[in-house]
């Protein structure tokens, strides 16, 4: 007998790294994160994220500038990301 | 090509000629030093905190100098960015870069800041009398780092 569950959706584990202004606003610097989706994107993690509401709605919010480096590359928001991968949310950065 | 992330200061003579060596090619160096000021958007700035991404940061660099590498006509370049607190008058990073004329060694140190600027995980933290603050990224930055983009090169005359 096939499974009766509706629909049989993948989770991955994924390694997410908070710097900067958005670590002291989530009050952590990184955390395992389990993402529960066919193809997971980077889209899908910052869905994830924001689903927390608070401080995690607010920063993470469309139209704010966070960006993603998936094992130190940035990338746009519909890569894909994999198991065990380390996904980093860069506020905009001020060196030089 | 050289990328380094230090707590340190820099001595900029001495990594210059470090750089160049005796390499008799060498007809132009360019290099830029950026420092910490002391007032910043209105407020006295007491100390500046620099943070990065250790990993992900000497990678941004090496692809920065090696974008540098393919767009101009450079023999080498030297990159050696600060972290952690530094104060007004500090030396926060060094640009060099060496090339037989000096079109393409000033375009390439000014390319290699300008991205740096938009790319590489840096972020700024200062100490001013009304508390601590994330410095924000300005639009002026992006414009200077897009500028490359619709660019060509320029000759190559000294």
């Amino acid at each position: 007998m096939p499974d009766s569950s509706p629909t049989s959706v993948t989770a991955i584990t994924v390694r997410v790294v908070y710097l900067a202004r958005l670590r002291e606003a989530f009050g952590r610097s990184g955390e395992s994160l389990a993402i529960a989706a066919d193809a997971p994107t980077v889209a899908a993690v910052l869905t994830t994220l924001r689903g927390r509401e608070g401080v995690w709605a607010r920063e993470l919010a469309a139209g704010r500038a966070v960006r993603v480096a998936v094992n130190h590359e940035l990338v746009p928001a519909d890569a894909p990301v994999g198991e065990g991968d380390e996904i980093a949310l860069l506020p905009p950065v001020t060196g030089g | 090509m050289t990328v380094r992330v230090q707590t340190a200061d820099f001595d900029a003579g001495r990594e210059i000629a470090d750089l160049r060596g005796s390499d008799p090619r060498v007809g132009a160096v360019a290099s830029f030093i950026g420092i910490v000021r002391d007032i910043n958007d209105g407020a006295t700035v007491a100390t500046m905190t620099l943070e990065h991404y250790p990993g992900m940061t000497e990678k941004a660099l090496t692809d920065i100098v090696a974008d540098a590498r393919a767009r101009f006509d450079i023999l080498d370049a030297l990159v050696v960015h600060r972290v952690g607190e530094l104060r007004p008058a500090d030396q926060i990073v060094l640009v060099v870069v060496t090339s037989a004329h000096r079109g393409d060694a000033f375009d390439a140190c000014r390319f290699i800041m300008d991205y740096l600027k938009t790319r590489a995980p840096f972020w700024k933290k200062e100490g001013t009398s009304e508390g601590a603050r994330w410095v924000d990224a300005r639009v002026s930055d992006d414009d200077a780092a897009a500028r490359w983009q619709k660019q060509t090169r320029h000759g190559n005359d000294t």
